[in-house]
């Protein structure tokens, strides 16, 4: 027993060495930019800052256009969560029935869901679509976008874990009395929460992220999200490095924080694991 | 609720359709009702299969977003004039492929070490993950200042050990390799986080009763935990290769296709194309890129999905 | 078109520094007196940048002293191809911003003036602009667009110090050209030619800035050009990428060539650790914010040809448009704010916006006596008549990859004869698109 948690401790502590210089060290590089002045960080080396001004970059990145990265958050929390909500539930209802009940319309679905992944997304007559059905530039009209461009990814990974909840769960349930939407809702969509949270932390970090939607979709100042703020500090003419650089690191924190939260989630689905509901 | 002593049973049950006494299915088929697909199928439908089909029509023409000229095949024909098309097409399949292959394989071993008692499991969770949460930008800059030549701390170290200090991004023969490499460092963390989600799924009690016969990890994960993650590794392998086929914003993001159009991908001659304004020829490449995809992930996606069913 | 925008995004960014200290005090008032309308606007900067973001405010500032009533909200947006593709995107699906920024030249031409944009022919300033600077805003139809900003040279910026302690004198042949380069080499220490392909759109001066020489030699040529008649893999044109080509070959050039960026060329050059840049002077605005004591160590002179009597390649200012989207009372207040900008008042903030590189395009405007000593430079070439426009200018044809073509030659991965014929069948993509005779 002594020497396999000694060979534990072993493997732990190489596992934080390596991963330490593999991803810590590009996060120190961020965090030391963003405390450089303009012509320090212009030089992209990997040293210390001549002189430290975190706080006086923090409170310019804040400022910038009249603090536009304070509206830029919530309009991009709000689009996050919404659209993620939507497409979650959603593609969860899919995947459970394509997974469960085999038809012959089943290769047709599995067909235009790998194409929903493999096709990009028309720029121009989306924005015909969304002129025509009068949600051009509002941030419904946006929320609908982000969850279905969603959608193909989530219903492939639910399809996939549908598959691993025992089907005698499903019987027994009926048996209970329960019918179909309270089968999904109360029986397996509670066993499902491993996919889930994975789902929802992928497709948050793809919406939050996403540039180029937001864009072409969700003009203007007043509907920026978080995105649209690196641009402000970064073009060819780069002497606001020090600024991009805070900005990348203001607006990594938050999805960071929100998927230690979630991370949690995927452990407790250890215990609590999708057998044992 | 279910008890444990279902578990045995369960993966057969779900994975094996109906192979079992009088098909399950046919008796609870009325509570998987089809109109659980209506509300995706009409988002589906209205936000990207009309905006798609439209655009396709675009392929047949000369497209400045003001006025559109029909030409037939005319793009396709140019498209496939690209002195460059060769090349592209041979850097999609090794980006593709390489990013694919590096990232299941990292993810899933990753995803085992992280999902047993390791020390430390919570922080090398979150410091694995965090490159998904950068934006492509600010990897693509990040990363042309750790691998500058002269300047980035990386050849820094190497040239303290005496070791060649090799122009990371700016050499022909060693750009895309490199930005294979970044997209993996970017990409793992999904990939380990689907392999832990399916990992998680299996019941404990095959482990238990693995280590009871004494059975050594490698032979564990051989016959537990490769096997049962069937699902997840076809879910990762679908995802991943669709994604380095198509991919280009890190491509574009750290070296633009260059030197010259030495790392340039499918996707990153679309995205010019797309950039200096010619819509129909781009749209025109996406049609393509389309085809081949697709050629390559239905036989693969059906395969895949078959091979979990049987299992 | 590259340079145009980093041209853009370096005017911005003068504009910021230079801003600071300037009152806009003083303006004539009560200009709004007999207008019918106020009705507010949109405005879309030239970028989102906080230099643009600045030069935006800073107009909308200085315009509401004069006409208090007009409400002008400020819009961003990316610069660079995202840019030119959102601006489309915006324009051809009716939703743009009452007035805009955008390129002049080629990228106007692809707006389909004439279906998308406001003609503004008849406006009282529009007599004020310089021949050239119409012919790159206007189409057989109309003229579209004001001028923001001064126009701008491209070149080789040198170090003076540097030449001067070496005895150089400026070079008009290419030989001389190399020559010197030579020396700075042999006497050490020094980068002879500095290249920055970290940004590729760089790698383009060579032949880009050859172009007035080009002209000068075959005045047609660029009419050939559109034509599908004239070819840059024949002489004269392919001279920009044989000289890509050979101050590689002659080892003229820093070592991290490959990877080296504008900014931090400019400092080198600006600290004398290197000599020479092929480069356009906008830039200058750089060196003004990274090493301001040094801004007048640099000088211009124009990209040095076989046969010398070197020409001095012109980029035209930038032009403010408005959309045919925007009428009535909106259109008056986005006419209004336009003529704002080429009155004495607006002229004031351009100057402080752009510390001019070159003339401007309107004669509302003049150049300060502050400009950098390469303006100076680049007037000789002016008062010599000396000078063509740019390629972009006056013909529509641009190839979409001439940066990564001649970063291509510049590295020695091709040669210049395979890099000019892969960019001639580059051009032939934008030419069918613009459907030009004779390419079909």
């Amino acid at each position: 027993m002594k020497r396999a948690r000694t060979a534990a401790w072993i493997k732990g502590v190489v596992a934080i060495v390596v991963s330490a210089v593999v991803f810590l060290v590009p996060f120190v590089f961020v965090v030391l930019q963003a405390s450089k002045n303009p012509a320090d960080a212009s030089n992209l080396t990997f040293s210390l800052p001549t002189q430290w001004q975190f706080f006086k970059n923090l409170g310019d990145v804040l400022a910038t256009n009249n603090g536009i990265i304070w509206r830029a958050f919530v309009n991009s929390a709000v689009l996050t969560v919404c659209s993620v909500a939507i497409m979650v539930v959603l593609a969860a209802m899919v995947g459970y029935v394509l997974s469960r009940k085999v038809t012959r319309l089943n290769p047709v679905i599995n067909f235009f869901v790998l194409a929903g992944l493999i096709v990009p997304p028309a720029v121009v007559p989306t924005i015909w679509l969304l002129q025509g059905v009068g949600l051009f530039k509002t941030m419904p009209g946006m929320i609908l976008i982000e969850a279905t461009f969603g959608l193909s990814f989530c219903i492939l990974l639910f399809r996939a874990f549908v598959g691993t909840i025992p089907r005698e769960l499903d019987e027994a349930a009926v048996l209970d009395g329960a019918g179909a939407i309270r089968l999904f809702f109360g029986v397996v969509l509670p066993l499902l929460r491993p996919v889930i949270v994975t789902v929802i932390v992928v497709q948050s970090v793809a919406v939050f992220n996403d540039f180029a939607g937001p864009l072409y979709f969700l003009p203007g100042d007043e509907n920026a999200t978080v995105q649209q703020t690196l641009y402000e500090f970064q073009g060819q003419n780069l002497s606001f490095y020090n600024l991009l650089f805070m900005d990348i690191l203001l607006i990594t924190i938050p999805p960071l924080v929100a998927y230690i939260f979630f991370n949690r989630q995927i452990v407790a689905g250890l215990t609590s694991g999708a057998v044992k509901g | 609720m279910a008890t444990t002593n279902l578990a045995p049973t369960a993966l057969s049950a779900g994975v094996s359709t109906g192979s079992k006494a009088p098909r399950p299915g046919t008796k609870m088929k009325s509570f998987y009702p089809s109109w659980f697909f209506i509300p995706a199928v009409a988002l589906y439908v209205i936000f990207f299969a009309v905006p798609t089909f439209a655009s396709f029509y675009f392929s047949l023409t000369r497209w400045d977003l003001f006025e559109s000229t029909f030409i037939g095949i005319g793009n396709f024909v140019e498209f496939f004039q690209d002195p460059q098309l060769l090349n592209g097409f041979i850097h999609t399949f090794e980006y593709g492929f390489a990013t694919s292959a590096a990232k299941v394989i990292l993810g899933f071993f990753l995803a085992v070490i992280l999902t047993s008692p390791v020390v430390a499991r919570g922080y090398i969770r979150a410091v694995i993950f965090f490159p998904v949460l950068i934006s492509t930008i600010g990897v693509g800059i990040m990363f042309k200042s750790l691998l500058d030549p002269f300047h980035g701390i990386v050849n820094g170290v190497l040239g303290v050990f005496h070791l060649p200090q090799p122009g990371w991004f700016t050499d022909p023969n060693l750009a895309l390799a490199s930005i294979a490499a970044v997209d993996v460092w970017k990409g793992v963390g999904i990939a380990t986080l689907i392999f832990m989600a399916g990992i998680v799924a299996i019941p404990s009690e095959y482990f238990e009763a693995a280590k009871m016969d004494g059975a050594s990890s490698w032979k564990i994960i051989r016959t537990i935990t490769i096997p049962l993650t069937r699902p997840a590794t076809a879910t990762v392998i679908i995802l991943s290769l669709i994604g380095g086929l198509r991919s280009f914003d890190l491509i574009w993001a750290t070296t633009g296709g260059g030197p010259g159009f030495t790392s340039d991908v499918i996707a990153s001659v679309i995205y010019k194309e797309y950039q200096a304004g010619f819509f129909g020829l781009s749209t025109a490449g996406n049609v393509i890129l389309f085809i081949v995809v697709t050629a390559i992930m239905v036989p693969l996606s059906s395969f895949l999905n078959r091979k979990a069913v049987e299992l | 078109m590259f340079i145009r925008r980093t041209a853009s995004r370096a005017i911005a960014a003068l504009g910021a520094t230079a801003l600071a200290g300037i009152a806009l005090t003083g303006c004539s008032a009560g200009g709004s007196g007999g207008s019918t309308s106020n009705a507010a606007i949109t405005f879309l900067a030239a970028g989102n940048d906080p230099a643009s973001i600045k030069t935006a405010n800073d107009l909308v500032t200085g315009f509401n002293k004069v006409y208090p009533k007009i409400k002008v909200k400020v819009d961003t947006r990316p610069a660079g191809t995202d840019g030119d593709n959102l601006i489309k995107t915006r324009l051809s699906t009716g939703t743009m911003d009452d007035v805009f920024f955008y390129n002049s030249g080629s990228l106007f031409q692809a707006l389909h003036a004439d279906t998308t944009l406001q003609p503004l022919t008849n406006q009282p300033w529009a007599k004020t602009l310089t021949k050239d600077f119409k012919a790159t805003v206007s189409t057989s139809k109309a003229l579209y667009g004001a001028p923001f900003g001064s126009t701008f040279d491209g070149g080789v910026m040198y170090n003076k110090k540097v030449y001067s302690q070496l005895g150089l004198s400026v070079p008009d042949t290419w030989a001389e050209f190399i020559s010197n380069s030579q020396k700075i080499k042999a006497a050490g220490g020094i980068t002879p030619i500095l290249a920055s392909y970290g940004d590729t759109w760089t790698a383009q001066l060579f032949v880009l800035a050859d172009f007035a020489n080009v002209s000068a030699q075959d005045p047609a040529w660029a009419a050939n050009y559109t034509a599908n008649k004239a070819k840059y893999v024949n002489p004269p044109a392919l001279a920009g990428f044989q000289d890509t080509a050979q101050v590689k070959s002659l080892g003229l050039l820093n070592k991290d060539y490959a990877s080296l960026t504008n900014v931090n060329a400019l400092k080198l050059l600006a600290t004398g650790k290197a000599a020479q840049y092929p480069m356009i002077t906008v830039t200058i605005g750089n060196v003004q914010q990274s090493n301001p004591d040094q801004v007048n160590d640099i000088g211009y002179f124009a990209m040095p040809t076989a046969g010398g009597n070197s020409h001095a390649t012109v980029w035209e200012a930038g032009g403010a448009y408005i959309p045919k989207t925007t009428t009535g009372g909106k259109l008056t207040s986005a006419e209004k704010f336009l003529s704002f900008m080429l009155s004495p008042a607006g002229c004031a903030i351009q100057n402080s916006a752009s510390l001019p590189a070159g003339p401007y395009a309107t004669t509302n405007c003049t150049v300060p006596s502050n400009a950098p000593a390469l303006v100076a430079d680049e007037q000789k070439y002016q008062d010599a008549g000396k000078t063509g426009l740019a390629l972009e200018f006056i013909s529509p044809v641009k190839g979409p990859n001439l940066s990564q073509i001649t970063v291509q030659v510049g590295s020695g991965i091709s040669t210049a004869t395979q890099g000019a014929a892969l960019y001639d069948q580059d051009v032939k993509k934008q030419a069918q698109q613009l459907n030009l005779p004779g390419w079909n």
